[in-house]
């Protein structure tokens, strides 16, 4: 018999969840163990190898020493995955790049917050490194990742549906939440979750990236027919996707800004800052 | 008796997020002892601000994979306090059911595939499906229910997606809650084996009297909402968090600390054993009893078996509240309604599986959050871990290095640490003198 490729999983700034999602597949797919051999998993094991194939890389890069860790990965591994929307898209945790990284440091940990944590904008790790294959999602869809899995281990190419969310809404025969006056981006929003915020009746919120050639234009117009404002619209097209819109060039389809500008000043606040003695 | 030891875990294992243990003894005399936080900072509370209020459960949900449940709870109570929102008996009863379920999730994971393998005596998980295959099988098994259970009401564990402000998006099919009723009473089986296993276990002992804080209510073993109650025989309304939490900056250090009566004070499964056993079902009562459990308790790697009894009492709980659910039916109810005010504020609390969490929001009449404040429960406990390190390395001396080690990783994820949520750590610094 071969040998099991080896794979590991690494975390950056991410809440670990999609590691989780993985941890969640072996429940009822125990069997995976039996095909790959896991070298390295920090959240769920003490053994750590440093002779990898496959790296999957949950979390997005948000300081300087990131960079040479994740470096050090690219170079061991044949193949690196990013592992969900943060790796992905930068995520959520590029929400605090509509702030001064400053401001951000100095409303959570007080004036000696910028000395005490080394911290810069979130990016998804592709601004850093070469990445083969992305699972995208917030969480990543566990039946995806399976199927990657498999693809992977087959040596066959990847390939991402290249389809809205809306075709997989109606082969489930949902009803259509913008037509029920539910605001969703499903119509922009790259398929492959099997479209499930839809349907647990939530609008979707774009966590896997947009769809090839999303129409943001006219998402706009049916958002606005829900009665939203451009702020709020702005609100939900960047909750994961704020650091694609920042680099995507003029004209941005995001309008308003949700932040001050960038040169806002130290926020004086002490709501969340921790008390100094 | 040694008189020089080193010790340095770089990154502990089986932890969520990351966190060094470094203790360093000269001639006997402890010269540094600390849980370093080397986690990534996320800012979480800086970049609510400006989002709009109905985003703010999704956003933090993303906090902890393993806490989303209760970090989106916290949020959700928080904004419903803000917008003077009230909910439904309905909608009370389905967010107990899938905490309860996350609850279990993460109990079951920390017990079986975090703890067991330290004193199995395999690395991790993956060689226990191979030496203890039944034992994983049933961890997995308990597991996949509490995810199932989630599901049902929340859409998913990680990430909940049907929890709104004011209540749900979408109900499940009772068809859906008879299936979780059965599965559950199936699997009683496994609680009480589960129980069996941990009572097997030698728990380190190791005493260190401190103060103990949770969530208490006056007639039940309550998570949500209540008054915050503490083993020093304090209560306050959980509006009044910061006194509780006290964080501060401490002077020429960049160590955040939290404390209330005492110096630091424990949250989690054994806090809220020792506040509030009494309102145990009886069949957590008998667990209790049967790992040696007896309140007070200042053993904190018995929090592990505490955690057993909450898995056991939920259990319970969870059949009663699928009870109510079937026999009232559930109605497609639309989520209760907001009121916008200037400045309104809001303090959310919940007792997550690692402890005492809170969350707080000032959200504009636009509907826009101004100002955001999350204390999670790790934070709360660092301080306290670092004074029961301190306490144990000397009794550990004459142990080989290895075992202090162990005993010292032991200890820390004893706490169930869930370093990345390290939405508001500070680089924690202790240096014993």
């Amino acid at each position: 018999m071969a040998t099991k490729p080896k794979i590991a999983f690494f975390d950056f700034t991410s809440c670990e969840g999609c590691q989780l999602t993985v941890i969640d597949l072996l429940q009822t797919h125990l069997g995976l163990l039996d095909l790959v051999e896991i070298v390295q998993f920090r959240e769920a094991m003490s053994e750590r190898g440093e002779d990898y194939q496959i790296a999957f890389i949950e979390g997005s890069c948000t300081r300087k020493s990131d960079e040479a860790r994740l470096r050090r990965i690219r170079e061991q591994a044949a193949v690196v995955v990013a592992l969900g929307a943060c790796a992905h898209l930068g995520g959520v945790n590029a929400l605090k790049n509509y702030w001064p990284i400053e401001n951000v440091q100095t409303y959570v940990y007080g004036k000696n917050g910028k000395d005490a944590y080394e911290s810069y904008p979130a990016r998804p790790i592709s601004a850093v490194i070469k990445v083969d294959a992305v699972i995208p999602g917030c969480p990543i869809d566990r039946y995806e990742f399976l199927r990657i899995v498999q693809l992977l281990l087959q040596g066959r190419r990847l390939r991402l549906p290249d389809y809205p969310l809306c075709v997989e809404c109606k082969l489930k025969e949902n009803a259509c939440l913008n037509t029920l006056g539910k605001p969703c981006l499903g119509p922009i929003t790259r398929a492959g979750c099997d479209a499930i915020c839809p349907t647990y009746g939530d609008g979707c919120e774009g966590c896997r990236g947009w769809a090839p050639e999303a129409n943001f234009a006219y998402m706009r117009e049916i958002l606005r027919g829900h009665g939203l404002s451009d702020a709020d619209i702005d609100a939900r097209f960047t909750m994961f996707n704020h650091f694609q819109f920042q680099h995507m060039g003029e004209p941005a389809p995001v309008t308003t800004s949700l932040g001050p500008d960038k040169t806002a000043p130290l926020p004086t606040s002490a709501f969340a800052a921790p008390k100094e003695d | 008796m040694t008189e020089n030891i080193k010790v340095n875990v770089h990154h502990v294992t089986r932890v969520e997020g990351h966190g060094n243990i470094v203790v360093d003894v000269r001639a006997g005399t402890i010269e540094k002892c600390e849980l370093q936080i080397v986690e990534t900072p996320r800012f979480f509370e800086a970049m609510l601000r400006g989002r709009p209020y109905y985003q703010a459960s999704h956003i933090t949900s993303r906090i902890c994979g393993i806490c989303a449940c209760g970090h989106a709870t916290a949020s959700l109570r928080a904004t419903e306090r803000a917008l003077q929102v009230k909910l439904s008996e309905q909608t009370v009863r389905l967010r107990k059911l899938a905490f309860h379920g996350e609850l279990l999730d993460s109990h079951i994971l920390h017990g079986y595939m975090l703890i067991a393998p330290d004193f199995l005596g395999v690395g991790s998980v993956i060689p226990l499906a191979a030496s203890h295959p039944e034992v994983v099988k049933r961890a997995l098994r308990m597991k996949q229910f509490a995810g199932d259970l989630c599901a049902a009401f929340a859409g998913r564990h990680t990430h909940p997606i049907a929890m709104t402000v004011g209540g749900f998006t979408q109900f499940p099919a009772l068809s859906k809650v008879e299936g979780l009723r059965e599965r559950a009473e199936a699997l009683l089986a496994d609680v009480d084996a589960t129980v069996e296993l941990f009572g097997t276990l030698p728990w380190p002992s190791f005493e260190r009297e401190t103060e103990y804080v949770a969530l208490v209510h006056p007639d039940y073993y309550g998570f949500i909402d209540g008054e915050i109650g503490s083993t020093d025989g304090y209560t306050l309304p959980i509006d009044q968090y910061r006194a509780v939490t006290n964080e501060r900056l401490a002077p020429h250090s960049t160590a955040k600390h939290t404390a209330f009566n005492r110096d630091s004070y424990m949250v989690g499964a054994l806090a809220r054993y020792n506040l509030k056993h009494k309102h145990l079902h009886p069949r957590a009562k008998a667990a209790a009893e049967h790992l040696g459990l007896s309140a007070p308790c200042y053993n904190p790697f018995l929090n592990s078996a505490a955690q057993v009894v909450e898995i056991v009492h939920c259990m319970d709980d969870v059949i009663l509240l699928l009870d109510e659910v079937l026999k009232r039916g559930l109605a497609w109810e639309k989520p209760a309604p907001v009121t916008l005010a200037p400045g309104a504020r809001g303090v959310g609390a919940c007792d997550v599986p690692r402890g005492i969490l809170f969350h707080e929001y000032q959200i504009g009449e636009n509907g826009l959050i101004e100002e955001a404040n999350c204390i999670i429960p790790t934070g709360q406990n660092l301080g306290n871990i670092d004074r029961d390190m301190r306490a144990l390395v000397p009794t550990l001396l004459t142990e080989p290095e290895d075992s202090i080690r162990l005993k010292m990783e032991m200890l820390v994820r004893a706490y169930d640490p869930c370093i990345s949520c390290s939405t508001h750590f500070l680089n924690v610094e202790f240096v014993g003198k």
